[in-house]
């Protein structure tokens, strides 16, 4: 079974990144979800994002 | 004269930013405002609108700034404290949750995550998707704005881990009965969809709620899968799953016409697939996927109305009447051409919703109108630039209904009124508002998308249209059906210029 077919037999376990509106649809409807406080990696900052990509 | 306050390593999402900027522009005394993030293109935003100053210019997408044309410095300070106001509500909003600020602290927090909701800018979203991704998460990705090697690869790779990756761009799925993003609440069934184009997802799960079927899974798979760039991955792989899926016994395929090849490729698996399978490429040539034993619909309604009927077990009979009944859609049809002004010769549609605004345009060259008839997406970029989607803020529909609304040449309006999560908490209220603000006897037609259980209600919403003096279809193309009708009995409308 692959892996898409794994999920619909599973409860939806929802990360949220971006637009917090989308979170707070699911929590109103008490579905598991975390938002996270997400901020561009760096600040923004691409020279210090890729730099800090090469690190990982 | 031009104000501006500046927070600098100050974060905060585009959207709640945009509708503080909308907010703001209501202020007596303000004339443009603009809140956001000092990104290129809100800095471009910015000196469109004359607020640009040699400051905000030297901001970098992780600073906060306000920007406003006010008449003095009271004005000002009431800009500045509304702006405290509206952040501090939406801080309160959601103060009882612990919110981490990375996916890493998310695992933590909920260590089976499973689906990975993205709405990030689009130049950051390959990045976080391909985080998820490595960490056996599905991803639907709202964000648009990606390169399509980008979607290619990162599909590549989700295809290779045998998971989804839906979108980019795509605004809408209902996975084990939890609706995403932008979706209806649907009841559960055995119909197991898989769509390329957003709004006409929504019509098709909505009517078969409508009919009393249900949904199995709505996969998305973002506008551009079923292009060469991308090769149609992510709908092959939905597909796959579903008619695996022993809860699926119906499936659904929606999408624009796919490249030939591309729609040979996924006609054929999903003839191979054995399941009765309800094809809608709106405006697409039936003749393939009747050659291979699949069910051909003729428009979102025909298929959703065509694979409840399957799901029941009963023969997929085409659907093309109106719910109402013809003698009575009839009555209703010379009633509204009556209120065609002398000089209405033109249709205007004014849509929210991009696939339904399609659909629309192809089923009246289907009925072989001509004419100076336009059809506008106010979802399209060139409309959405620095603004919420139509959906989530109607400003701009609702202003260009107005105008329409009062042009002499237009002879009838067809609206859709999208509501479900994701979409204006009173978008039919919103809507309604404007129809009586534009004081006009030219008939308007609206479509309602939704279902009883969205938090805005169908009936609700109908009613509230109905009060306003439009007259509501229940599907966009009984709306189309319906403006032919009336363009038939009015007579002389037919006689327009050609475009």
């Amino acid at each position: 079974m692959n892996k898409v077919n794994e999920l619909f037999a599973k409860e939806l376990k929802v990360v949220n990144l971006g637009v917090k509106s989308f979170y707070e649809d699911l929590k109103a409807q008490q579905k598991q979800v975390v938002h996270v406080e997400w901020k561009p990696v760096a600040g923004g900052n691409q020279r210090l994002a890729d730099m800090l990509k090469l690190l990982q | 004269m031009t104000n501006l306050h500046i927070r600098k390593n100050t974060y905060y999402d585009s959207v709640a930013l945009m509708l503080i900027s909308k907010d703001l522009g209501q202020i007596p005394g303000v004339g443009e405002a603009l809140v956001g993030m000092g990104t290129d293109l809100n800095k471009e935003l910015a000196q469109n609108i004359g607020l640009d100053t040699p400051e905000l210019t030297a901001l970098t997408g992780n600073d906060f700034f306000v920007a406003a044309d006010c008449t003095d410095d009271a004005v000002w300070q009431t800009v500045l404290d509304r702006v405290e106001e509206l952040l501090a509500a939406k801080k309160q909003a959601g103060a009882s949750d612990y919110c981490p600020a990375t996916l890493a602290g998310a695992v933590k927090l909920m260590p089976d995550i499973n689906m990975a909701l993205l709405s990030v800018p689009g130049k950051y979203a390959a990045d976080v998707a391909r985080d998820c991704l490595a960490r056996d998460i599905h991803v639907m990705m709202f964000s648009d704005n990606v390169t399509i090697e980008d979607e290619r690869s990162l599909k590549e790779y989700a295809v290779e881990r045998g998971l989804l990756m839906m979108g980019p761009d795509c605004g809408t799925a209902i996975i084990n009965g939890v609706p995403l993003a932008f979706a209806n609440v649907v009841r559960r069934g055995n119909i197991g969809i898989v769509g390329a184009s957003g709004t006409g997802t929504q019509e098709v799960s909505a009517i078969i709620d409508q009919l009393g079927a249900g949904v199995s899974q709505v996969i998305g798979t973002g506008g551009r899968d079923l292009k060469q760039g991308v090769g149609g991955l992510m709908f092959a792989q939905a597909l796959e799953a579903l008619i695996a899926d022993a809860a699926t016994e119906v499936i659904v395929l929606i999408s624009k016409p796919p490249d030939a090849a591309i729609q040979e490729r996924i006609l054929t698996q999903a003839a191979k697939g054995g399941k009765p399978t309800v094809v809608c490429f709106i405006g697409g040539d039936p003749a393939e996927a009747e050659r291979l034993g699949l069910v051909a619909a003729r428009s979102l309604e025909d298929a959703a109305h065509k694979a409840a009927a399957l799901s029941k077990g009963a023969v997929a009979a085409a659907y093309d009447g109106f719910d109402m009944g013809e003698a009575a859609a009839l009555t209703l049809a010379k009633e509204a051409a009556g209120r065609i002004g002398a000089n209405g010769k033109c249709l205007r549609g004014l849509y929210t919703g991009g696939t339904l605004c399609d659909e629309a345009a192809k089923l009246l060259a289907g009925m072989g109108l001509t004419g100076k008839h336009s059809f506008i997406d106010y979802g399209d970029d060139q409309y959405t630039v620095g603004r919420p989607h139509p959906m989530i803020d109607p400003t701009l529909r609702n202003e260009a209904l107005i105008k329409a609304a009062n042009d002499p040449e237009t002879a009838l309006i067809l609206l859709d009124c999208v509501i479900g999560y994701g979409a204006h908490a009173d978008a039919a209220g919103e809507l309604a508002k404007a129809i009586i603000e534009a004081k006009s006897g030219v008939p308007i037609v609206v479509s309602v998308c939704g279902t009883e259980g969205d938090p805005q209600g169908l009936t609700a919403s109908r009613d509230a249209l109905a009060a306003a003096g439009a007259i509501v279809m229940p599907s966009n193309a009984q709306a189309m059906r319906f403006a032919k009708l009336v363009l038939d009995v009015g007579g002389g409308v037919l006689d327009a210029p050609q475009v």
